[in-house]
């Protein structure tokens, strides 16, 4: 009777144990299932948070100051312009399974990225010049990594290789990371767990990382992840609509945070390409670098910022966004909203006014359609505020929303569409905003994969984007891309509206969150953050 | 009280008829911009307030009753007159004809239209006209509709062509014309007009579905069910309760649809 007894009460003590949150236990919702967990694979936001949180890596940007800071490497040293690299490794570092870290492991690592049967699209940003990466080791705890052509951003470009285990029986499982994989319920959650062995401690000696679990729940509805936060069921909440701030604000200011201007910029631009189906004039209009500035000129970038995104967003000079210390180009402002001068500029081009319509010379009445994707609120709002700004010039928008797949063939494949509005979310260092410059690029917005530059301004910043992807000196790639931002406010082949703030929610157990405008925005320091009892 | 109720009923839709029809003298515009007035509360000068870029919400839902009231009858018709003459060619001749025509019906019945819709949306030229493009999203709306109603017309017109006075008429030597004139359309036309009513207010409701995924009406028209979608954020109806005006008139218009056309039944 007493050994069922006991039985009872320790089978109730351990079901309480399992099914109540543990006070340690971090949870945030991610906003769709991960789709790997393959960390060389991950593509998209949710499979990035997850290998952020389990995986070392060598270097790690520090998304407070924006510099790169030892991790697994204690130190490294470029040579050659950026051609070689080496590392020296942290001593005793050991898997989450136990194995031990070497230079042999960062080796794996590195043919496994770039293993072209893969196709990671993290090895993409180590290809540099043709021929393979070489590697040699020093011992257990050094290696030197040359790569067949100088690669610029070292030695940032390693925070997103995550480092595996060449010799551990669960490859896939070792991690070096603050946390590893303890369950996945598809649809539900992914429960991290913290990882025995990780090998950072804090300044007092004692391990980190302080929390014994992040429970990543998977709620797309923004609505429901309000909720779950107010009712005090997750900590956090990254990237808040700018309504839902306002409205936790008024609730809960101590809650909320506004970070500042986030590295992403909402761009419109105009289609560019000479094979698009689109009548003759309109593909002159947009072949004028006056009209893009004059379009510039007649957006209302203050009213986007108040009105649509409520206060929580700066007006765009260039792609660059005013949190990205190092790389901004400071000396450019965003274009002043003046539609008088924007007619003038017209004018000059041979545009004319007639009532309150707008010809051009041979006169056609301008009017072009402003494409977007449907179900975003503030974009569909921005292409209202759009419309009615050159309807004060004499142009008339027609503004459609399309379901993103649409859009995408269209903007990519088809090129049937006039302009386009959809947000661009650039990385830090430049080398990353390669697919975005280059005329030959599948990703150049206006105008993509181009076989040779189309203008001599392309070809210039073809020119100025190598040049600073293939130096390793600071200044001079500095120099080449202020020159790239530059080129692009002079000829507005992008028009740059707003820069949206990061604006998120901490709740009150929360400790040591320090939001940041880099992503991961809210858990960059994930291995400090504690949760008060 | 169904008499009462359907007066009621008859009475609200006048009203709101008459005032779709009213605001075309509207002195607002529903797509101005007021900068200076974002998201006001009802006052004087804006009796249901103003949205979050500051337009006019009276204004807006006077537009959008307008454009329900006259795409979504059109629609209807569209599709009962599909159905009559699908329906009634099926019920009529039988056999071959009408296991294609029921064939037909069945596939259109399990097409799934709102991805059909959309896709139709996303390959239409981006420079139509608002107006046009909503004109076509009714069209498809009009003439994907029809497979229900023809099953109906089409089980009653074998019906009266099973009746005995039908019989007794075609006995009597009475030519097809006649018989389609004089027996079948005049008993036909009960049936069509009630689907007719069941088909307006769906339509209506299916542009306030593809309002909600943001591919219904585009700016500057706008739609009641554009104007629903501000309803997905649940606390903005605790802090600004005057934005269910258009959910409220979209309601209403269905409901008094809804019945009338019980009353029509009935007789």
């Amino acid at each position: 009777m007493r050994a069922r007894f006991l039985v009872l009460l320790s089978s109730l003590l351990l079901a309480a144990f399992v099914t109540a949150p543990h006070e340690s236990e971090l949870r945030l919702c991610l906003h769709s299932e991960p789709r790997t967990f393959d960390p060389l694979l991950v593509e998209d936001e949710s499979s990035e948070a997850v290998r952020y949180l389990t995986s070392g890596v060598l270097v790690r940007i520090n998304r407070a100051t924006q510099q790169p800071e030892p991790e697994l490497a204690v130190s490294w040293k470029i040579f050659e312009n950026g051609r070689r690299i080496d590392f020296q490794l942290r001593r005793g570092v050991t898997f989450s399974d136990g194995t031990p870290f070497t230079a042999a492991d960062v080796a794996w690592t590195l043919h496994r990225a770039m293993d072209p049967a893969l196709h990671s699209p993290i090895g993409d940003a180590f290809r540099a010049g043709s021929g393979d990466i070489q590697t040699s080791l020093h011992g257990l705890d050094s290696i030197t990594i040359r790569f067949p052509a100088p690669l610029a951003g070292l030695p940032a470009q390693f925070d997103t290789l995550p480092m595996l285990s060449a010799l551990s029986s669960a490859r896939d499982k070792a991690v070096l990371g603050p946390f590893v994989v303890a369950d996945h319920k598809a649809g539900n959650y992914v429960l991290l767990r913290r990882n025995s062995n990780y090998w950072k401690r804090d300044e007092a000696g004692r391990p980190l990382p302080y929390l014994s679990a992040v429970r990543l729940l998977i709620q797309q509805n923004r609505d429901l992840e309000l909720r779950h936060f107010e009712r005090g069921e997750i900590d956090l909440i990254g990237k808040l609509d700018p309504e839902l701030f306002d409205r936790l604000q008024a609730k809960s200011p101590a809650a909320v945070r506004d970070a500042g201007p986030s590295l992403d910029v909402v761009t419109l631009w105009f289609n560019l390409n000479s094979a698009a189906p689109l009548p003759e004039w309109k593909k002159q209009w947009f072949a004028s670098a006056a009209f893009r500035r004059a379009i510039s000129m007649s957006v209302n970038r203050d009213d986007l910022c108040r009105i649509v995104w409520r206060g929580h967003a700066n007006p765009a000079s260039t792609f660059v966004s005013p949190a990205n210390r190092l790389w901004v180009d400071a000396h450019l402002k965003a274009e002043s909203y003046s539609p008088d001068a924007a007619l003038a500029a017209l004018k000059k081009e041979g545009f004319h006014q007639s009532g309150s319509t707008l010809y051009d010379r041979e006169g056609h009445a301008v009017e072009f359609s402003l494409v977007s994707n449907a179900g975003n609120p503030l974009h569909e709002r921005a292409l209202a505020m759009i419309r009615q700004d050159l309807s004060k010039i004499g142009i008339t928008v027609n503004t459609v929303t399309l379901d993103f797949p649409s859009l995408i063939e269209r903007i990519t494949r088809s090129f049937s569409y006039e302009a386009c509005l959809l947000p661009m979310l650039p990385e830090l260092d430049p080398i990353d905003h390669m697919n975005t410059w280059l005329s030959s690029a599948d990703t150049h917005p206006w105008n993509p994969r181009e076989k040779s530059p189309a203008t001599p301004w392309e070809a210039e910043i073809d020119r100025l984007m190598r040049v600073q992807a293939s130096t390793s000196d600071f200044h001079q790639r500095k120099t080449a891309y202020d020159r790239v931002q530059e080129i692009a406010r002079e000829q507005s082949p992008m028009i740059f509206l707003v820069h949206p703030n990061v604006l998120v929610a901490v709740g009150p157990r929360l400790l040591n969150a320090q939001p940041a405008t880099i992503r991961p925005q809210l858990f960059w320091n994930a291995d400090r953050l504690q949760v008060s009892p | 009280m169904t008499a009462a109720l359907q007066r009621a009923a008859a009475g609200i839709l006048i009203l709101l008829a008459l005032a779709a029809v009213g605001s075309l003298w509207f002195p607002v515009s529903a797509s101005a911009q007021s900068r200076n007035a974002i998201d006001a509360a009802p006052s004087m000068r804006y009796p249901l307030g103003t949205d979050e870029l500051g337009r006019d919400r009276l204004a807006r839902v006077l537009c959008g009753l307008r454009l329900s009231f006259l795409l979504a009858p059109a629609a209807a018709c569209l599709s009962t007159a599909l159905a009559a003459l699908i329906g009634g060619i099926a019920g009529w001749y039988g056999g071959a004809i009408e296991r294609i025509a029921m064939a037909a019906a069945d596939l259109f019945v399990s097409l799934p239209w709102l991805f059909l819709l959309i896709t139709v949306r996303a390959v239409l030229p981006l420079n139509v006209s608002p107006l046009v493009s909503i004109g076509v999203t009714f069209l498809l709306l009009g003439m994907l509709g029809w497979a229900a109603p023809a099953r109906v017309a089409r089980a009653r017109v074998r019906a009266i062509a099973g009746s005995d006075y039908f019989l007794q008429a075609r006995a009597a030597g009475t030519g097809g014309v006649r018989l389609f004139l004089r027996h079948l359309l005049p008993n036909l036309g009960p049936i069509l007009a009630a689907q007719f009513w069941i088909c307006v207010p769906v339509y209506i409701i299916s542009e306030a579905n593809l309002g909600l995924l943001g591919l219904g009406v585009a700016d500057p028209l706008v739609s009641l069910g554009g104007m629903v979608r501000e309803l997905s954020s649940e606390s903005s109806l605790m802090t600004r309760p005057w934005i269910l005006a258009p959910a409220g008139v979209l309601v209403m218009a269905t409901a008094c649809v809804h019945f009338a056309r019980l009353k029509k039944e009935e007789v």
